[in-house]
This record gives structure tokens, C-alpha cells and sequence, in this order.
């Protein structure tokens, strides 16, 4: 245990000082969550629609003007024709065009299906589909005031989808994505770290002053893991305060336990970042290889797309990526309150994968050529 | 395994071969290393010189062959031989952005020193090398002269039995170089065996005995003196020449 101590207070003094990495400790985290939260957005807002209104009776100014009140849709000018505003779709320089057919307040009146025309420009097929879903919406909507209007009773329903949203009762996008943003950050300064800090080693040459004594394999890859865990969980909590002062996301669950598992999480991450480094000989390889199973990694998680639409060997393989296990844990505890009987199953797979990779890397770390 | 404990020898190998792919760096060399004495170990640039030094310190393994180190079997019990040798390898290897005592203590440490005998043992050395007031400096602040005697100095922390030196003098200058093997002789005086490796000629003639290797073959194994008289000449620069050509 004491010559731990004196391996790790060799690391911290190292890291101390070197400056660029002080710096990127503090400059990362901030950036990454300022920039990117507000950037990489899925929301869909003010997108902008056209309408070709050929029936020009008050309904159909109705359903413009009350589209264009929506926050999702801006209403340009209005076009004459079909044909022009197909253009300015192929163009891009609108989303949508919303053609009204002649005959929409009278079908609406006599009680007849009512027939409009949406066109999308479907590249976004998302926000294609979010468009189509919420024109839906505001029609249902425009067909019952219609009918409230006129006969002064709310239609007979069938059946009535109402909608509650659980857990991100606004919808707000930047909730679901800080716990994200903040795993793809303490992922990246940590894995990075600590591969290019061993590997570093290889490349001085220092490390085969260390192998020539009788150090253990054990103390070296705890003294060369242990200081990227605490920066890991150091960024961790920087990022966590400013999400909440800045983006105000709930902390529903338990600090305790977000800590807890982002040890069990960083300790196979970091891991995996040492035990490539002990199979790469120069930096320039442990970088290139690390970023293609960061990639991969945050790719696959689930932090921008649902894993739930993945094929199923797709999610098979997720039950090896740590990102997965860890984003799914820390939207749970953040935004659910989840506890740990909720989340046993996934606790255990992060655990598995700690214990397998760094036994990995203790293992596969050689004092003899 | 023979125990070497009640033998003379510091070091026995016995038929070492070390290959890489179909390139041998060691064909069966057989040697020993009496206690307490400065054994040379010369050859041109890939004469398998620090390949054989590496296998001795236990930092590459020999594809075949024995080899005994301070007593124990290098293969079987590396981290026992580690505890008994200090190592001082061809690139300079201390850590450059820790400061001399840094250096010190973490290898002082490591060797399981205590907190007192690390003051005590950084004290002795920097009074040795007259660096008691940079103790705090940065080691990539240093000279390259000044780097090597700390780097000896450092492979020499815990007292060890056996000392490898690979070119420790190798970009040194000749004042340096003059000054570095004092602290060789007076470690040697300590009763420490002393493996160093060169291709200073003139460094061989203060080696008790030397080995001359070429193309990974022991070509002679003696005292220097009996190795001129043998060839008949005047300069271990001759015999070398000898041997080699």
C-alpha cells in the first residue's frame, strides 16, 4: 500500500504539471455542455412551412393562423401555386407545404372527411414524422372546435388519445441530453487520459526503469487508473452543477448512487483505455484505437438514438458497450429517481465489464518483452 | 538450481540464446560474474549487448538458457532478482518533469525504503554529486553529465547487489566520463558487482575482466592485461580490433 502512495503521488504531481491537461480538465466540460446541449438538438422548432390555400374560406385562415402561432412552424408567404412551392421544397428553402384543397370548409361543415395535403421534405425523416404527427394534432383539434363552434356540444368521442409525458413533463430536450453529454464527457477526458499516460511511459522510455523493479503489476495499473477515475468523477460533478444551475435538469435520484456506479463505470472504461495502451506502442496508435471504440460506443449507447429501434444484434452488442449501460443508469436515477432495485440488472452488467476489463489490463500488462 | 549464495559468482549464465524471428542476438553465451567485480561487456553497435543485459535484469525473456542473478533463477523468480540489482538503462530513463528529489524518493520507495532512509540515502547523494541545492530542480533542467551520475545514482538507491550500467558514458563528455567511473569504482569498493557495458575502448581498461561479443558470440573473456598480451599489443583498442575485424 505505501509504495501505491508513492506511485500515485508521482501521478498527481506529473498531472499537476502539465498544464494543457489542467487546462482541458476545466475547459472541456464546459464547453462540451454550453455548445453541445443547445447544438445537438432533436427538438423540432420553427420549421418552415408553406401553405397553398385554395379554399381562402375563414376555417382555412383559422388552421394557418393557428399552425403559424405554434412554435414548431413559421408560415412564409403564401403561394399561389402547387407547383412553384414544390420548388422551394426541392430548394430547401422550406420543410413543409400544407396545400388546402378547395371544398375544405364545406367538407368540414357538411360533416364529410376532410382532405388536405401535407408535403414534407423527409431527408430529416424525424422531423418529418414530428411534423406530420403534430399537423394531426392541430387538425383533430381545429375539427373539434369546428364542431363545438357549430353545435355547441364536444363531438361524441370514440376514443380520445390523451397524452401525459412522464419524467420530462415539458418535453425539454436539453433534460434527456445533459446526462448524455455529460457520460460521452467524462468518457472522453478519461479514456484519453489515461491510455496516452501509459503509452506515454512506453514512449519516454521510462517505463523500463519501473519494469526493473520489483514494483507489482497490480500497484502500477491502480496507481496509472485511480487518478483519471477521481478527474473522471471530478468532471462528473462539474458537469452535474452546471446542468443544473444552467439547464436547471432534475436530480430526482440519488448523488450517492450516480457516484457509485460511475466509479464501477470508469474503472472498466479506464481499464479498456490501459489495456490498450499496453498493447500500443506509440501514442499515435493508443489515439486512433481509442477513438474507434469511443465511436462505436457513443454511437451505439442510445444517447441520440433510442436503442429500442435497433435490430436485435444491435442491442446484443450494447450489452457490451459500457456508454449503454451507464447514459440508460444515469437518465434513470436523474430524470426517474430510480434506485438500485430498479436497476440491478444494469448495475450488474456495468459491474461485469469493470471487473473484466481491468482484469484485462492487469493481466495483460508485461514487465518482461 | 545451483545456490549461489555460497558461490563466488554474482551472475551465471549458461548457454543463453536469445532469437528474434530468425535473427539470433545471443548464441549461447556462457559466462560468470565473480562478486564485487567490474565486469565489462563490450561489442560494436548490435552486438546483442543490451539484449543480454535486458535478460539479465529480467526485462526480456531468453528463448533458451540459464541464467542466475544474485542467487536467483531470472525465470522463475524476476521479481527476487529485481529486488537485488539496480538497472541503468541506454536511454535515459528517470522522469523528466519530477524534480531530483522526486526521482529519488519514488524509486527509494519503490525498492521499499523508509521515509528516513530516503532523506538520508537523497541526502548522501546529492552531497555526493554536489547537487544539494537543486534538489528541487526539474530533471529536464539538467545536463546530460549530470543526468547520467543521477540516473547511477538513482539505479543504486537501495543498495543493491548487482548494478547493470547499458553505455552509461555513451554522449558524455571526457571530464564526465572520468568522473562517472569513480563513482563506479567507489560503488565497486562497496563490494557491489558492476555489469557495464561500452564501446569506450579505453573504459575497458579499468574493467577487472571484459568480454568481447560479436555478431551475438563471446569472442574472449579475460583481464584486459592477458587480453593485450594475448594479442600481442598495447591498447585494448588493438585487441578489439583484432577480434572484431
Amino acid at each position: 500500500m505505501r509504495i501505491l502512495f508513492y506511485l500515485l503521488q508521482k501521478e498527481f504531481i506529473q498531472i499537476y504539471r502539465n498544464k494543457t491537461i489542467l487546462r482541458l480538465i476545466f475547459v472541456i466540460p464546459v464547453v462540451q455542455l454550453l455548445i453541445l446541449v443547445n447544438a445537438a438538438t432533436l427538438e423540432m422548432r420553427k420549421q418552415q412551412l408553406s401553405v397553398v390555400d385554395e379554399d381562402h374560406s375563414p376555417w382555412s385562415k383559422r388552421l394557418i393562423s393557428v399552425l403559424d402561432a405554434s412554435p414548431f412552424f413559421v408560415v412564409g408567404k403564401n403561394d399561389e401555386n402547387v407547383l412553384s412551392a414544390k420548388k422551394k421544397i426541392e430548394k430547401g428553402e422550406i420543410d413543409f407545404l400544407l396545400v388546402i384543397p378547395q371544398g375544405f370548409e364545406s367538407s368540414l361543415m357538411s360533416n364529410e372527411q376532410v382532405k388536405i395535403q401535407l408535403l414534407a421534405n423527409a431527408i430529416n425523416s424525424q422531423q418529418a414524422q414530428l411534423g406530420y404527427a403534430y399537423l394531426q394534432q392541430v387538425i383533430a383539434g381545429l375539427s373539434q372546435s369546428f364542431v363545438k363552434e357549430t353545435y355547441g356540444v364536444l363531438p361524441q368521442a370514440g376514443i380520445v388519445t390523451t397524452f401525459s409525458y412522464w419524467y420530462n413533463p415539458e418535453l425539454n430536450y436539453k433534460h434527456f441530453m445533459v446526462p448524455g453529454i455529460l457520460v460521452v464527457l467524462v468518457s472522453v477526458v478519461g479514456m484519453f487520459l489515461t491510455a496516452m499516460n501509459l503509452v506515454r511511459e512506453k514512449e519516454m522510455g521510462t517505463i523500463e526503469q519501473i519494469n526493473v523493479t520489483p514494483v507489482r503489476k497490480w500497484q502500477f495499473i491502480v496507481a496509472k487508473l485511480l487518478p483519471f477515475l477521481l478527474i473522471g468523477l471530478f468532471e462528473l460533478a462539474l458537469g452535474l452543477t452546471i446542468g443544473k444551475l444552467i439547464y436547471q435538469i432534475p436530480i430526482e435520484g440519488s448523488l450517492w448512487l450516480v457516484f457509485a456506479i460511475a466509479t464501477l463505470y470508469l474503472t472498466g472504461l479506464l481499464g479498456l483505455g490501459l489495456l490498450l495502451s499496453t498493447i500500443s506502442s506509440s501514442q499515435q496508435q493508443v489515439t486512433f484505437v481509442s477513438f474507434f471504440f469511443l465511436l462505436v460506443f457513443i454511437l451505439m449507447s442510445g444517447i441520440f438514438t433510442s436503442v429500442d429501434n435497433m435490430p436485435e444484434w444491435g442491442q446484443k452488442l450494447n450489452l457490451l458497450n459500457p456508454l449503454y449501460y451507464f447514459i440508460d443508469l444515469m437518465r434513470a436515477i436523474l430524470l426517474k429517481g430510480a434506485g438500485l432495485s430498479d436497476l440491478w440488472k444494469q448495475v450488474t452488467g456495468i459491474s461485469v465489464l469493470a471487473v473484466f476489463l481491468f482484469g484485462l489490463a492487469v493481466l495483460n500488462y508485461r514487465k518482461t518483452i | 538450481m545451483k545456490d549461489i549464495n555460497t558461490s563466488a559468482f554474482a551472475i551465471e549464465v549458461v548457454d543463453l540464446v536469445k532469437k528474434f524471428g530468425n535473427f539470433t542476438a545471443n548464441d549461447h553465451l556462457t559466462f560468470n560474474v565473480r562478486r564485487g567485480e567490474i565486469f565489462g561487456f563490450l561489442g560494436a553497435n548490435g552486438a546483442g549487448k543490451t539484449t543480454a543485459i535486458k535478460i539479465l535484469c529480467g526485462l526480456m525473456a531468453p528463448t533458451s538458457g540459464q541464467v542466475v542473478v544474485a542467487g536467483y533463477n531470472v525465470m522463475t523468480h524476476p521479481e527476487l532478482v529485481k529486488q537485488n540489482i539496480g538497472y541503468m538503462s541506454q536511454k535515459f530513463s528517470l522522469y523528466e518533469d519530477l524534480t531530483i528529489f522526486e526521482n529519488i524518493r519514488l524509486y527509494g520507495a519503490i525498492y521499499g525504503l523508509t521515509a528516513n532512509e530516503i532523506r538520508q540515502r537523497s541526502d548522501t547523494i546529492l552531497r555526493k554529486l554536489g547537487l544539494l541545492k537543486d534538489r528541487s530542480r526539474l530533471i529536464k533542467t539538467l545536463s546530460l553529465g549530470w543526468k547520467q551520475k543521477l540516473a547511477f545514482s538513482v539505479a543504486m538507491v537501495h543498495h543493491p547487489k548487482i548494478v547493470f550500467l547499458d553505455e552509461p558514458t555513451s554522449g558524455v563528455d571526457p571530464v564526465t566520463r572520468r568522473q562517472f567511473w569513480e563513482l563506479i569504482y567507489e560503488a565497486a569498493a562497496d563490494g557491489i558487482t558492476i555489469f557495464v557495458t561500452t564501446h569506450y575502448l579505453d573504459e575497458a581498461e579499468y574493467c577487472d575482466r571484459v568480454t568481447v561479443m560479436v555478431d551475438g558470440h563471446i569472442k574472449a573473456l579475460d583481464t584486459p592485461a592477458k587480453l593485450k598480451k594475448q594479442f600481442n599489443v598495447d591498447t585494448m583498442n588493438e585487441v578489439f580490433l583484432n577480434l572484431t575485424r
